[in-house]
Protein backbone atom coordinates (compact mmCIF):
# COMPACT_ATOMS: atom_id res chain seq x y z
CA UNK A 1 0.00 0.00 0.00
CA UNK A 2 1.02 3.74 -0.27
CA UNK A 3 2.40 4.90 3.23
CA UNK A 4 2.08 8.17 3.94
CA UNK A 5 2.86 10.20 7.43
CA UNK A 6 0.78 13.71 8.90
CA UNK A 7 2.30 16.70 8.18
CA UNK A 8 3.20 18.53 11.17
CA UNK A 9 0.29 20.16 12.53
CA UNK A 10 1.54 24.06 12.31
CA UNK A 11 2.74 23.18 8.80
CA UNK A 12 -1.28 22.19 8.13
CA UNK A 13 -2.70 24.94 10.39
CA UNK A 14 -0.30 27.43 8.67
CA UNK A 15 -1.64 26.28 5.39
CA UNK A 16 -5.38 26.94 6.38
CA UNK A 17 -4.77 29.98 8.19
CA UNK A 18 -6.25 32.36 5.66
CA UNK A 19 -10.19 30.32 5.33
CA UNK A 20 -12.48 30.04 7.43
CA UNK A 21 -14.30 27.31 5.95
CA UNK A 22 -12.54 24.05 5.19
CA UNK A 23 -13.50 20.81 4.10
CA UNK A 24 -11.19 18.00 5.12
CA UNK A 25 -11.83 15.19 2.78
CA UNK A 26 -10.27 11.85 3.85
CA UNK A 27 -9.55 8.87 1.60
CA UNK A 28 -10.37 5.16 2.49
CA UNK A 29 -7.87 2.71 1.29
CA UNK A 30 -3.88 3.55 1.73
CA UNK A 31 -3.85 5.96 3.59
CA UNK A 32 -6.77 4.72 5.80
CA UNK A 33 -4.79 1.86 6.63
CA UNK A 34 -1.41 3.35 6.88
CA UNK A 35 -3.54 5.18 10.15
CA UNK A 36 -2.60 8.71 8.61
CA UNK A 37 -5.62 9.88 6.71
CA UNK A 38 -8.72 7.68 7.24
CA UNK A 39 -11.94 8.94 8.97
CA UNK A 40 -10.41 8.62 11.87
CA UNK A 41 -7.58 10.88 11.11
CA UNK A 42 -9.96 13.46 9.78
CA UNK A 43 -11.87 13.63 12.88
CA UNK A 44 -8.67 13.36 15.18
CA UNK A 45 -7.50 16.52 12.72
CA UNK A 46 -10.70 18.69 12.49
CA UNK A 47 -10.82 18.37 16.89
CA UNK A 48 -7.21 19.84 16.95
CA UNK A 49 -7.32 22.27 13.92
CA UNK A 50 -11.43 23.66 15.71
CA UNK A 51 -9.29 23.84 19.23
CA UNK A 52 -6.28 25.72 17.72
CA UNK A 53 -8.45 28.24 15.68
CA UNK A 54 -10.49 28.73 18.80
CA UNK A 55 -7.61 29.31 20.93
CA UNK A 56 -6.20 32.00 18.57
CA UNK A 57 -9.43 33.73 18.27
CA UNK A 58 -9.82 33.23 14.52
CA UNK A 59 -12.43 30.31 14.31
CA UNK A 60 -12.36 27.96 11.48
CA UNK A 61 -15.70 25.75 10.53
CA UNK A 62 -14.26 21.99 9.49
CA UNK A 63 -16.62 19.92 7.37
CA UNK A 64 -15.36 16.09 7.42
CA UNK A 65 -15.97 13.72 4.63
CA UNK A 66 -14.26 10.19 4.12
CA UNK A 67 -14.38 8.93 0.14
CA UNK A 68 -13.85 5.51 -0.70
CA UNK A 69 -10.14 6.31 -2.69
CA UNK A 70 -9.30 10.21 -3.63
CA UNK A 71 -7.34 8.52 -6.65
CA UNK A 72 -10.94 7.11 -8.56
CA UNK A 73 -13.40 9.80 -10.53
CA UNK A 74 -16.49 7.26 -9.17
CA UNK A 75 -15.91 8.06 -5.57
CA UNK A 76 -15.32 11.86 -6.28
CA UNK A 77 -18.43 12.66 -7.49
CA UNK A 78 -19.96 12.19 -4.26
CA UNK A 79 -17.99 15.59 -2.83
CA UNK A 80 -19.41 17.78 -5.85
CA UNK A 81 -22.43 19.18 -4.18
CA UNK A 82 -20.51 19.68 -1.08
CA UNK A 83 -17.43 21.57 -2.06
CA UNK A 84 -18.92 25.23 -3.07
CA UNK A 85 -19.79 25.45 0.40
CA UNK A 86 -15.94 26.02 1.47
CA UNK A 87 -13.25 28.13 1.17
CA UNK A 88 -10.57 25.49 0.85
CA UNK A 89 -10.19 21.72 0.37
CA UNK A 90 -8.12 19.78 2.52
CA UNK A 91 -6.99 16.36 1.71
CA UNK A 92 -5.66 13.57 3.86
CA UNK A 93 -4.53 11.56 0.65
CA UNK A 94 -1.45 10.46 -0.82
CA UNK A 95 -0.01 12.72 -3.25
CA UNK A 96 -1.79 11.14 -6.29
CA UNK A 97 -5.43 11.63 -4.39
CA UNK A 98 -4.45 15.16 -3.36
CA UNK A 99 -4.01 15.93 -7.30
CA UNK A 100 -7.10 14.27 -8.48
CA UNK A 101 -9.18 16.54 -6.08
CA UNK A 102 -7.53 19.66 -7.12
CA UNK A 103 -8.00 18.29 -11.14
CA UNK A 104 -11.28 17.96 -10.31
CA UNK A 105 -11.75 21.27 -8.62
CA UNK A 106 -9.29 23.89 -10.22
CA UNK A 107 -11.08 26.94 -8.42
CA UNK A 108 -10.83 26.10 -5.28
CA UNK A 109 -7.42 26.25 -3.06
CA UNK A 110 -6.89 22.10 -2.58
CA UNK A 111 -4.10 21.65 0.68
CA UNK A 112 -2.36 18.60 1.44
CA UNK A 113 -2.33 17.32 5.06
CA UNK A 114 0.23 14.53 4.85
CA UNK A 115 3.55 13.95 3.27
CA UNK A 116 3.38 10.50 1.00
CA UNK A 117 5.97 8.57 1.79
CA UNK A 118 6.09 5.15 0.11
CA UNK A 119 5.07 1.78 -1.13
CA UNK A 120 5.19 -0.63 2.01
CA UNK A 121 4.31 -3.30 3.91
CA UNK A 122 2.57 -3.22 7.34
CA UNK A 123 4.97 -4.83 9.98
CA UNK A 124 2.78 -4.08 12.81
CA UNK A 125 -0.13 -1.78 13.76
CA UNK A 126 1.03 2.06 13.50
CA UNK A 127 4.68 -0.09 11.69
CA UNK A 128 5.65 0.24 8.46
CA UNK A 129 8.50 -0.44 6.24
CA UNK A 130 9.31 0.75 2.76
CA UNK A 131 9.48 -2.50 0.31
CA UNK A 132 8.70 -1.15 -3.49
CA UNK A 133 9.95 2.32 -5.42
CA UNK A 134 7.59 1.64 -8.47
CA UNK A 135 10.77 2.02 -10.96
CA UNK A 136 8.75 0.12 -13.76
CA UNK A 137 11.01 -2.72 -14.17
CA UNK A 138 11.02 -5.64 -11.59
CA UNK A 139 13.75 -7.36 -11.00
CA UNK A 140 12.62 -9.42 -8.04
CA UNK A 141 12.48 -12.95 -10.19
CA UNK A 142 16.10 -12.43 -10.12
CA UNK A 143 16.67 -11.68 -6.73
CA UNK A 144 14.87 -13.77 -4.28
CA UNK A 145 12.03 -11.65 -3.75
CA UNK A 146 14.45 -8.69 -2.29
CA UNK A 147 14.18 -5.10 -4.23
CA UNK A 148 17.93 -3.96 -4.81
CA UNK A 149 15.95 -1.17 -6.26
CA UNK A 150 14.72 -0.12 -2.62
CA UNK A 151 16.52 -2.08 -0.07
CA UNK A 152 20.08 -1.48 -1.51
CA UNK A 153 21.21 2.40 -0.36
CA UNK A 154 22.37 2.53 -3.58
CA UNK A 155 19.96 1.26 -5.73
CA UNK A 156 21.36 -1.42 -7.27
CA UNK A 157 20.27 -3.40 -9.81
CA UNK A 158 23.85 -5.36 -10.12
CA UNK A 159 25.42 -6.08 -6.95
CA UNK A 160 26.64 -6.61 -4.24
CA UNK A 161 29.02 -3.21 -4.36
CA UNK A 162 32.44 -3.11 -2.57
CA UNK A 163 30.93 -1.46 0.32
CA UNK A 164 29.26 -4.93 1.17
CA UNK A 165 30.56 -5.58 4.90
CA UNK A 166 29.80 -8.74 6.58
CA UNK A 167 25.72 -8.53 6.11
CA UNK A 168 25.48 -4.74 6.06
CA UNK A 169 25.96 -1.90 4.32
CA UNK A 170 29.23 0.59 4.42
CA UNK A 171 26.82 3.26 4.76
CA UNK A 172 25.62 2.27 8.09
CA UNK A 173 26.62 -0.87 10.25
CA UNK A 174 23.12 -1.48 11.02
CA UNK A 175 21.74 -1.06 7.40
CA UNK A 176 21.18 -4.58 6.17
CA UNK A 177 23.32 -5.19 2.66
CA UNK A 178 20.62 -5.85 0.42
CA UNK A 179 22.37 -8.06 -1.96
CA UNK A 180 23.73 -9.69 0.94
CA UNK A 181 19.92 -10.73 1.65
CA UNK A 182 19.90 -11.39 -1.89
CA UNK A 183 22.79 -13.60 -2.23
CA UNK A 184 21.86 -15.56 1.11
CA UNK A 185 18.30 -15.85 -0.20
CA UNK A 186 19.50 -17.59 -3.61
CA UNK A 187 21.59 -19.87 -2.29
CA UNK A 188 19.08 -21.35 0.02
CA UNK A 189 16.77 -22.10 -2.89
CA UNK A 190 19.88 -22.97 -4.97
CA UNK A 191 19.23 -20.43 -7.46
CA UNK A 192 22.89 -18.75 -7.60
CA UNK A 193 22.88 -18.41 -11.02
CA UNK A 194 20.10 -16.15 -10.71
CA UNK A 195 22.67 -13.11 -9.00
CA UNK A 196 25.00 -13.33 -12.20
CA UNK A 197 22.46 -12.16 -14.99
CA UNK A 198 23.27 -8.68 -15.47
CA UNK A 199 20.22 -6.24 -15.52
CA UNK A 200 20.89 -2.91 -17.62
CA UNK A 201 20.04 0.25 -15.21
CA UNK A 202 17.16 1.89 -15.00
CA UNK A 203 16.32 5.07 -17.11
CA UNK A 204 15.91 7.52 -14.04
CA UNK A 205 16.69 10.30 -15.95
CA UNK A 206 14.12 12.61 -18.16
CA UNK A 207 10.83 10.99 -16.46
CA UNK A 208 7.55 12.10 -17.17
CA UNK A 209 4.75 10.92 -15.85
CA UNK A 210 4.02 7.44 -16.61
CA UNK A 211 0.71 5.89 -18.00
CA UNK A 212 -0.51 2.33 -17.86
CA UNK A 213 -3.64 0.88 -19.81
CA UNK A 214 -3.69 -2.72 -18.97
CA UNK A 215 -4.76 -5.39 -21.86
CA UNK A 216 -8.16 -5.33 -23.46
CA UNK A 217 -8.48 -1.41 -22.33
CA UNK A 218 -8.22 1.54 -24.04
CA UNK A 219 -7.48 5.18 -23.19
CA UNK A 220 -10.97 6.97 -24.07
CA UNK A 221 -10.97 9.58 -26.35
CA UNK A 222 -13.23 11.62 -24.12
CA UNK A 223 -13.21 11.36 -20.50
CA UNK B 1 -18.04 2.67 52.06
CA UNK B 2 -20.09 6.15 51.55
CA UNK B 3 -16.57 7.78 50.43
CA UNK B 4 -17.10 11.22 49.73
CA UNK B 5 -15.53 12.79 45.98
CA UNK B 6 -15.51 16.12 44.06
CA UNK B 7 -19.28 16.19 42.84
CA UNK B 8 -18.02 17.70 39.79
CA UNK B 9 -16.73 14.74 38.41
CA UNK B 10 -18.63 13.09 35.55
CA UNK B 11 -18.15 9.65 35.24
CA UNK B 12 -18.49 7.61 32.10
CA UNK B 13 -18.45 3.96 32.11
CA UNK B 14 -16.97 2.52 29.32
CA UNK B 15 -16.75 -1.99 29.35
CA UNK B 16 -12.79 -1.45 29.48
CA UNK B 17 -10.51 1.50 28.44
CA UNK B 18 -9.47 -0.23 25.81
CA UNK B 19 -12.72 1.00 24.68
CA UNK B 20 -11.56 4.37 24.92
CA UNK B 21 -10.82 6.03 21.49
CA UNK B 22 -8.66 9.28 21.25
CA UNK B 23 -11.70 10.94 20.21
CA UNK B 24 -13.76 10.92 23.16
CA UNK B 25 -10.55 12.09 25.20
CA UNK B 26 -10.03 15.08 22.50
CA UNK B 27 -13.82 15.92 22.36
CA UNK B 28 -14.46 16.11 25.95
CA UNK B 29 -12.05 19.00 25.97
CA UNK B 30 -13.39 20.20 22.58
CA UNK B 31 -16.55 20.97 24.16
CA UNK B 32 -15.07 22.70 27.33
CA UNK B 33 -14.46 19.64 30.04
CA UNK B 34 -11.94 21.43 31.92
CA UNK B 35 -10.39 17.88 32.23
CA UNK B 36 -10.11 14.43 31.39
CA UNK B 37 -8.81 11.10 33.26
CA UNK B 38 -9.21 7.78 32.51
CA UNK B 39 -9.27 5.26 35.31
CA UNK B 40 -8.20 1.67 34.13
CA UNK B 41 -6.88 -1.64 36.03
CA UNK B 42 -3.71 -2.04 37.49
CA UNK B 43 -1.29 -2.22 34.83
CA UNK B 44 -0.70 -6.39 34.49
CA UNK B 45 -4.50 -6.41 35.79
CA UNK B 46 -6.60 -5.91 32.35
CA UNK B 47 -8.82 -8.75 31.93
CA UNK B 48 -8.39 -8.17 28.16
CA UNK B 49 -4.58 -8.61 28.51
CA UNK B 50 -4.01 -5.30 27.03
CA UNK B 51 -6.90 -3.02 27.33
CA UNK B 52 -5.39 -0.35 29.82
CA UNK B 53 -2.22 -0.56 28.34
CA UNK B 54 -3.76 0.80 24.91
CA UNK B 55 -5.89 3.31 27.15
CA UNK B 56 -3.15 4.52 28.32
CA UNK B 57 -1.10 5.21 24.66
CA UNK B 58 -4.11 6.95 23.76
CA UNK B 59 -3.38 9.08 26.84
CA UNK B 60 -0.09 9.99 25.74
CA UNK B 61 -1.56 10.73 22.64
CA UNK B 62 -4.03 13.12 23.67
CA UNK B 63 -1.73 15.04 25.20
CA UNK B 64 0.87 15.64 23.33
CA UNK B 65 -1.90 16.76 20.62
CA UNK B 66 -2.93 19.28 22.79
CA UNK B 67 0.32 20.46 23.75
CA UNK B 68 0.60 21.10 19.66
CA UNK B 69 -2.62 22.66 20.16
CA UNK B 70 -1.47 25.15 22.62
CA UNK B 71 -3.39 23.60 25.42
CA UNK B 72 -1.88 21.75 28.28
CA UNK B 73 -1.80 18.11 27.81
CA UNK B 74 -1.91 17.46 31.65
CA UNK B 75 -5.32 18.12 31.37
CA UNK B 76 -5.52 14.09 30.41
CA UNK B 77 -4.27 11.74 32.70
CA UNK B 78 -4.08 8.22 33.58
CA UNK B 79 -4.61 6.55 36.65
CA UNK B 80 -4.66 3.02 37.87
CA UNK B 81 -6.46 1.09 40.41
CA UNK B 82 -8.04 -2.85 40.93
CA UNK B 83 -11.39 -2.79 40.97
CA UNK B 84 -11.85 -3.17 45.27
CA UNK B 85 -9.84 0.18 45.68
CA UNK B 86 -13.13 2.45 46.31
CA UNK B 87 -10.44 5.03 48.52
CA UNK B 88 -7.69 5.27 46.17
CA UNK B 89 -10.56 6.13 43.55
CA UNK B 90 -11.48 9.22 46.02
CA UNK B 91 -8.00 9.96 46.27
CA UNK B 92 -7.58 10.25 42.86
CA UNK B 93 -10.48 12.21 41.93
CA UNK B 94 -9.92 14.48 44.46
CA UNK B 95 -5.83 14.86 43.23
CA UNK B 96 -7.21 15.28 39.64
CA UNK B 97 -9.60 18.06 41.14
CA UNK B 98 -7.05 20.39 42.88
CA UNK B 99 -5.04 19.30 39.82
CA UNK B 100 -7.27 20.78 37.74
CA UNK B 101 -8.29 23.64 39.43
CA UNK B 102 -4.36 24.95 39.61
CA UNK B 103 -4.66 24.76 35.99
CA UNK B 104 -7.42 27.00 36.03
CA UNK B 105 -10.71 26.74 33.66
CA UNK B 106 -10.23 25.23 29.74
CA UNK B 107 -9.39 28.34 27.62
CA UNK B 108 -11.98 26.67 25.19
CA UNK B 109 -15.02 27.71 27.21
Amino acid sequence: MIVAKRKPFNEIKSLLKDYKKVLNVGCGTCVAVCLAGGEKEVAVLNAELDMARKLEDNPVEMGAITVERQCDREYLEALDSLVNGYDALLSMACGAGIQFLAERYPEKPVLPAVDTTFIGVNQGVGWYEERCRSCSSCVLGLTGGICPVTMCAKGLYNGPCGGTNKGNCEIDKNQPCAWYMIYERLKAQNRLDCILEITPPSDWQNQIPRTVIQPGYKKPEKV
Amino acid sequence: MRLDYPANIKIIRVPCTGKVDLMYLLSAIQKGADGVYVVGCLEGSCHYKEGNFKARQRVEQARALLEEVGLEGDRVRMYNLSSGEGPTFAAYAKEMTEHIKALGPNPLK
